[in-house]
């Protein structure tokens, strides 16, 4: 990565002034401004309620803002677009595909070819580590290994963007880090933009380049932290000092908005 | 769990049954003993009797089960994606459901005389809408974020129903047709019991008359027996097709989630 000013120049994802409200008292969203430059990893923390889900949906194109504007490339985001990948909380697989027939969704619904693309998803199937597991169904998988899937099916038509909503959050401490490890891994092959909502803030300072800290109610964005550890990053970073200090800064700017008791 | 032992019981049964046929003297036209049955069901076959009418009877079934079901996938498609179609026409379908069909048999038999024609339509009118219940139901129950997913990919609607809401119905509609077949065959027998020139309803019908009260129990084995083999079909074909829904799900590599 070069300085974060400099990548802050190629702004790929534009959030500006963007608000969600739900019915006339609910704001879900207030004033977000947000950049996200080519390439970089951005983790997004808050307490539930802040409307840290609500935002990847808007980038996703799932719901319109009700004020403000959101960009992708240069053009406005009014609906799903085919250049972005979205991972969920589940990993929300067709038990009825096969593991490789799941990763080919995306090339299934955009008509992109499923035997040009077969070779591509059986590439990715290796990358994360489910070789052999091709013709599998879901049901067969462990939690982590459907999430693997998931995360396959996210990339198979090359988004320039990655939209990830807690994709680890539902599961154990140790396979969340091992997935922590393949998706910085991917990322650093991939030289994808990766926008991160998790409610770890561990997670999200071993991930991120930048981190944004959300408040409840109205979700406002309370702090932003630029964490510049070298990559690629090993898990044994979460017990030095340096990482223990940006940990304690986020965790004070969510005690200040009253997030964590 | 012992087969040996599932026969046995069935044996003891009938075995039981016949001993207090005989000896009791309870009259043949009241209850027969299982000899008298095995020996009218022996002859029914031999002589071809019962073949002719068990194709008869099996036609009427399979092609109300055709009609019916069909009907009732479309009707509920239909209703589970259109909230215009639900509204106008769910409550005159539900009316109509909630009226007892054996009722309407007669009717239908004046509509549409005494042959095969009649038979159909009666069945399909009983099968059609435990099929239809279910089709809406499974349809609906498309999970939320699996549609987030689709529409994430900016997918169609009609590649949502294609990709995933009608997979995603097979095991409802397929619990619907297991239902629908059974249905199907009572609904050609009570049309049969109305007025009919062949079939196993009309077959009991005039047995019954002549008090041959051996043949009507056997008569009505077979009817269990084309019961039982219907819904075989119906579960194996389901077993075939939603492969992935099966009671047991194990051998799950890399632990649990």
């Amino acid at each position: 990565m070069t300085t974060a000013e400099a990548t802050r120049m190629r702004e790929h994802i534009a959030v500006r002034r963007l608000t969600k409200r739900y019915g006339t008292d609910v704001t879900a969203l207030e004033a977000i401004d947000l950049a996200v430059a080519e390439g970089e990893l951005v983790a997004i923390v808050g307490p539930s309620g802040c409307g840290k889900s609500t935002l990847l949906r808007i980038l996703a194109g799932l719901m319109p803002p009700t004020e403000g504007e959101a960009h992708l490339g240069g053009t406005s985001i009014d609906g799903p677009r085919r250049d972005i990948g979205v991972v969920f909380q589940t990993p929300v697989l067709f038990p009825w595909r096969t593991v490789l027939d799941n990763a080919l969704l995306p090339v299934d619904v955009q008509k992109l070819g499923r035997e040009r693309m077969r070779a591509t998803a059986m590439d990715l199937l290796k990358l994360v580590g489910l070789q052999g597991f091709e013709h599998h169904l879901p049901n067969q998988l462990s939690g982590g290994m459907q999430q693997r899937a998931a995360l396959v099916r996210a990339l198979i038509h090359d988004p320039s963007v990655l939209l990830m909503d807690e994709p680890f959050g539902a599961l154990d401490a140790m396979t969340r880090e091992q997935m922590n490890l393949e998706l910085q891994r991917i990322w650093m092959e991939r030289q994808k933009t990766i926008v991160f909502v998790t409610h770890s803030v561990g997670e999200a300072v071993f991930l991120a380049d930048r981190v944004i800290v959300m408040s409840p109610r109205p979700g406002r964005i309370v702090d932003t932290l630029d964490v510049e550890f070298p990559r690629p990053r090993p898990l044994s970073l979460m017990n030095t000092e340096a990482f223990g200090v940006h940990v304690s800064r986020i965790r004070q700017a969510l005690n200040a908005t009253g997030g964590l008791e | 769990m012992s087969p040996t032992l599932r026969l046995l019981l069935m044996a003891a049964i009938l075995a039981a049954w016949e001993a207090a046929a005989r000896l009791l003297h309870v009259p043949a036209y009241i209850l027969p003993p299982p000899s008298a049955v095995a020996v009218g069901f022996y002859r029914g076959i031999s002589s071809g009797l019962y073949a002719e009418h068990i194709w008869i009877t099996m036609l009427e079934t399979f092609l109300g089960f055709a009609f019916g079901a069909a009907a009732g996938f479309g009707l509920g498609t239909f209703v589970a994606l259109s909230r215009r179609f639900e509204y106008y026409l769910y409550p005159i379908i539900v009316m109509f459901q909630s009226m007892p069909k054996v009722a309407l048999a007669p009717l239908i038999i004046v509509w549409f005389g005494l042959d095969l024609t009649s038979k159909v339509i009666n069945a399909s009118l009983v099968c059609f809408f435990p099929l239809m219940v279910n089709t809406i139901a499974g349809l609906r129950a498309a999970d939320e974020d699996r549609i987030s997913l689709m529409r994430s990919l900016a997918a169609s609607n009609a590649q949502i129903f294609w990709m995933l809401r009608l997979p995603g119905a097979l095991p409802s509609i397929f619990a619907g047709l297991e239902i629908a077949m059974i249905f199907a065959l009572i609904g050609a027998i009570v049309a049969e019991f109305v007025g009919a020139q062949a079939g196993l309803g009309m077959l009991i019908q005039s047995m019954n008359f002549s008090m041959d009260v051996a043949g009507q129990f056997s008569v009505l084995f077979i009817l269990s027996l084309i019961g039982l083999t219907l819904n075989t079909v119906v579960a194996a074909v389901r077993k075939r097709v939603v492969f992935w829904d099966q009671p047991n799900q194990d051998a799950r590599p890399g632990g649990k989630s």
